[in-house]
């Protein structure tokens, strides 16, 4: 039982909070850290440096990740950048700055010391990165140099050409890698993570599956790391990895972890559109495209001319229209928003109508062909591969497409969650990007938890808990062992019809018509009555060939598909009790007259923590955000 | 379109394979290679029949998951691009494609078209680092790297780990992956101070686990999904011949694989 939500922000001035609080900290010894041992799951940018940091302090870290080898986690996907209040620029960029773009970015819905923590080490940050050997961006002078994206003013996103996650993640696991040649890190690759044990309400353990032998284990530690990633994937479609999954983070809701503002989910406006029945993932065309495309659409409904063949008096440069100040470099969640809106209107173009265009002739026109090129080629390139038409000479169609998921487990300000001796970092906590993530911030916040921030606070748990030594044979363990063994039985027993692709398809589409990018009570109401009967219709119908105790690609893909038939419903449940509109989470009852979003902050300035009940719709939490140093306004970019 | 697939599958590492042919009907010119084979194993599952194994994740050509030789070529037959970014409009309607994993003795094949690629980590852990703790790092700035060398750098460093360079060698050797992450760190100077520990150690790291040597074919960048130049082999050498000028003249260099160099 979750009696209260204890942030543990500590008191006093905004700037000394975190300086304050880890010298408050008390430390491990280092010889007993290396009778300690830390489980790290997930290998991603904040899985990786968390692992390497700890193995490096003198931990015994087992680290554990489903990929064939740590260096394919999800991270390596992005593509813009990672932001850092380096002020390199001169161009008037402070701490103080980066905190209130990602705090109003995030529509006032996180946590000043939070977030006030993470634009304070967003510098370090980039030190250690350099340090590691990552080949920033650079000037002709040999300084590091930066770009500006999505929802500020200033230029202060570093990065490798359009691949900064793959070069930020291969330092982490090149650092994973020193610890693992030293023996400070056992790693496990090809093992997933398929329940958390709890013994005497403090985390101390997993229950893994090896994925060649099929051989189920438990793992047992003093403290257990989650960095298990996003849920995008609930969607069915979405720009995430095609193994990105819940099932970590959903297991360890049902052993009693909070889960905080689920319904917070980014859809990124500039997607390839999805084309047919078969399609597997959607293409993010990266944000920088912005910076030069315009989107437009045609003004007439149902205009189907070429469209070099509709003149500029005939097309609706909608984000300039709405949003004149930051025009085509509107945040996402609003952008996102604003190319749906035209979409039902009918205005919308290409196969169903589900596309706008991206225009770059502008941008040709004044700065010719080999600029354009030259800044954006890779991405044009891309995008021919895929759609087969070159965006040269006709405009790109681009259509949102689920991205980032802000909500996550809930954790405090020592980024434990509700259950002891339960760290979650990365995307898989909910902290701090409130109800809409900036560009570039989710590489800063990974690393940020990874290298910084846990390395401290997991130190203070472990010198001030109680941890009497848990075994193998622990009831509790035993018991979670037998949680797995049944589900797997329970899984390759149901010999129907249909696959589980088809199921998570269905939900997908489900939850993209109901809980997508806006959101109604009717649509709401549907979904969550509907959730239960295709879930029902699973557990009778679906087919897994194979065995358990063998590679089984399609057993472990209906395990996460099961979790996500559970895990939708949380989703719908939270996004119908926040009757507000706010960040990427937009309720259609709450909007203005020309439709922007209402957010109630009378109601609903608070974190929405949900605790796990058997059989029973899930228990609300409150945690109220207390706003002392910015005042929440009406977040406009009009 | 519809295509005739012959799919090597085998069970486990230690057991005999063999071709079997599929049908692929109803394929759209539009659907990604990965797709069209999700599309068969869609059919398989539905029958109860296992599902051809491949790997893949990011499906957008970065994770280095994807592995793949299509009718003879890792990735298949368009340069700097990985197999999920293939799209059917590649082929012509009715073709009969080849399909098998990669072929190297350091890659035991885990099932069908999997194979087991730790061989690369291991290669990683052996030196493709640099050994700096976290926290206390100089600011950013402080060491200026001019353009070119920090963009050469970013081409040796844009490696994905598919290990298609290994497949694609007739001597199966990871000279290309070892020299991308050698030449990477020698031309940084955060790389210095481990630079001739780290080629040693790695070029035995390579050798212990059964990669070949380089026989100067190019095969390796032919297939690369990055495009990584063999001219980074050439570096990779120069380094290594260093290293062994430079360690003869330390004492005890052999003891510490990660000695600093003069």
């Amino acid at each position: 039982m979750i009696t209260k939500l204890d942030s543990k922000i500590p008191s006093g001035p905004l700037e000394s909070k975190w300086d304050r609080h880890r010298f408050s900290e008390r430390l491990v010894s280092p010889n007993n850290k290396r009778k300690l041992t830390v489980i790290v799951v997930g290998t991603g940018l904040a899985g990786a440096s968390a692992a390497s940091t700890l193995g490096q302090l003198g931990y015994q870290v087992e680290c554990f990740c489903f990929h064939d080898s740590p260096r394919r986690a999800h991270s390596i996907a992005a593509q813009g950048g990672i932001n850092a209040a380096k002020n390199y620029q001169d161009d008037g960029d402070s701490v103080g700055r980066l905190f209130y773009d990602t705090i109003k970015g995030g529509d006032f819905r996180s946590r000043e010391a939070n977030v006030y923590r993470l634009a304070q080490i967003s510098g370090q940050i980039i030190d250690q990165c350099v340090a590691l050997g990552i080949p920033f961006a650079r000037e002709y002078g040999g300084q590091l140099a930066n770009r500006s994206f999505g929802g500020v003013q200033v230029s202060r996103t570093f990065y490798c050409r359009g691949q900064t996650g793959q070069q930020l993640l291969l330092g982490a696991y090149s650092a994973l890698c020193w610890q693992i040649e030293r023996g400070q890190v056992t790693m496990r690759p090809r093992t997933e993570m398929l329940d958390l044990i709890v013994v005497d309400g403090q985390a101390r353990g997993i229950v893994v599956r090896d994925l060649v032998t099929g051989r189920i284990s438990i793992h047992t530690a003093h403290v257990v790391v989650l960095a298990t990633g996003g849920y995008s994937n609930v969607y069915y479609l979405s720009t995430n990895a095609s193994g990105s999954n819940v099932t970590a983070t959903y297991r360890a809701w049902k052993q009693g972890a909070a889960f905080a503002n689920p319904c917070f989910t980014q859809i990124h406006p500039t997607a390839i559109p999805p084309s047919d029945a078969y399609q597997a993932k959607l293409t993010l065309m990266s944000e920088s495209l912005r910076n030069d495309g315009r989107l437009w659409v045609p003004k007439m409904l149902g205009d189907i001319r070429a469209p070099r063949d509709i003149s500029e008096g005939e097309r609706d440069y909608f984000l300039e229209r709405r949003y004149p100040r930051f025009g085509n470099l509107a945040p996402r969640d609003i952008a996102s928003r604003a190319v749906k809106a035209v979409c039902d209107e009918g205005r919308g173009v290409g196969p169903n109508g589900h596309g706008v265009y991206l225009d770059f002739a502008g941008v040709v026109e004044q700065q010719g062909l080999d600029v354009v090129s030259e800044r954006y080629g890779n991405l044009f390139e891309m995008y021919h591969r895929i759609t087969g038409e070159d965006a040269y000479h006709a405009p790109m169609r681009i259509y949102p497409a689920p991205h980032y998921t802000m909500g996550g487990l809930w954790v405090d300000y020592n980024l434990m969650s509700t259950i002891p001796g339960l760290f979650v970092i990365g995307e898989a906590n909910f902290a701090d990007h409130g109800a809409n993530r900036l560009g570039a911030s989710s590489l800063m916040q990974g690393l940020g938890d990874g290298y910084f921030i846990l390395p401290y606070t997991i130190g203070h748990y472990l010198a001030t808990a109680k941890l009497p030594p848990v075994t193998e044979d622990h009831a509790e363990a035993r018991e979670a062992h037998h949680r797995v063994l049944n589900r797997m039985a329970r899984l390759l027993a149901a010999k129907g019809r249909r696959t589980a692709a088809s199921f998570h398809r269905k939900l997908g589409s489900l939850l993209w018509n109901y809980c997508g990018m806006s959101r109604n009570e009717t649509g709401l109401k549907l979904a969550l009555s509907s959730i239960p009967t295709l879930r029902e219709e699973f557990w009778r119908d679906v087919v897994v060939p194979g065995t358990g105790d063998s590679f089984n690609q399609e057993l472990e893909y209906a395990g996460r598909v099961a979790d996500y038939l559970e895990f939708a419903e949380l989703l719908c449940h939270d996004a119908w009790h926040r009757q507000e509109s706010c960040g990427a989470h937009f309720r259609e009852e709450y909007q203005t007259g020309d439709g922007e979003p209402k957010r109630d902050d009378a109601r609903f300035s608070h974190v929405a923590a949900w605790e796990y009940r058997e059989g029973a719709s899930p228990i609300l939490h409150k945690e109220p955000l207390a706003f002392e140093f910015v005042q929440p306004t009406t977040r406009s970019y009009q | 379109m519809r295509f005739t697939l012959n799919i090597w599958r085998q069970n486990g590492p230690n057991e005999n394979g063999r071709f079997i042919s599929y049908e692929a009907y109803d394929v759209s010119p539009r659907m990604s290679f990965l797709e069209m084979l999700d599309g068969v194993n869609q059919g398989l599952v539905a029958n109860g029949e296992e599902p051809v194994a491949f790997e893949h994740d990011c499906r957008e050509g970065i994770c280095g998951s994807c592995s793949l030789v299509i009718d003879g070529i890792p990735h298949g037959p368009d340069r700097g691009i990985t197999t999920c970014q293939l799209y059917m409009r590649r082929f012509p309607d009715g073709a009969i494609i080849t399909i098998e994993p990669w072929r190297a003795a350091a890659f035991p094949i885990v099932k069908d078209l999997v194979v087991d690629r730790s061989a690369l980590d291991r290669v990683m852990q052996a030196g493709g680092y640099v050994s700096v703790n976290t926290g206390g790092a100089v600011d950013g700035n402080a060491l200026l790297i001019g353009k070119d060398q920090a963009e050469t750098a970013m081409d040796a460093a844009s490696c994905i780990g598919c290990g298609a360079c290994v497949a694609a060698c007739k001597n199966a050797s990871a000279m290309l992956f070892v020299a991308a992450k050698v030449s990477h760190l020698a031309l940084l100077p955060q790389g210095k101070p481990e630079r001739t520990g780290r080629v040693t150690a790695m070029i035995e790291a390579m050798d212990r686990e059964g990669f070949g040597s380089c026989g100067n074919q190019y095969e390796c960048e032919a297939v690369c999904p990055k495009r990584i130049s063999v001219r980074f082999i050439a570096t990779l050498n120069r380094e290594y011949r260093r290293a062994g000028i430079v360690e003869s003249a330390l004492p005890n260099a052999s003891e510490s694989p990660h000695a600093e160099s003069v």
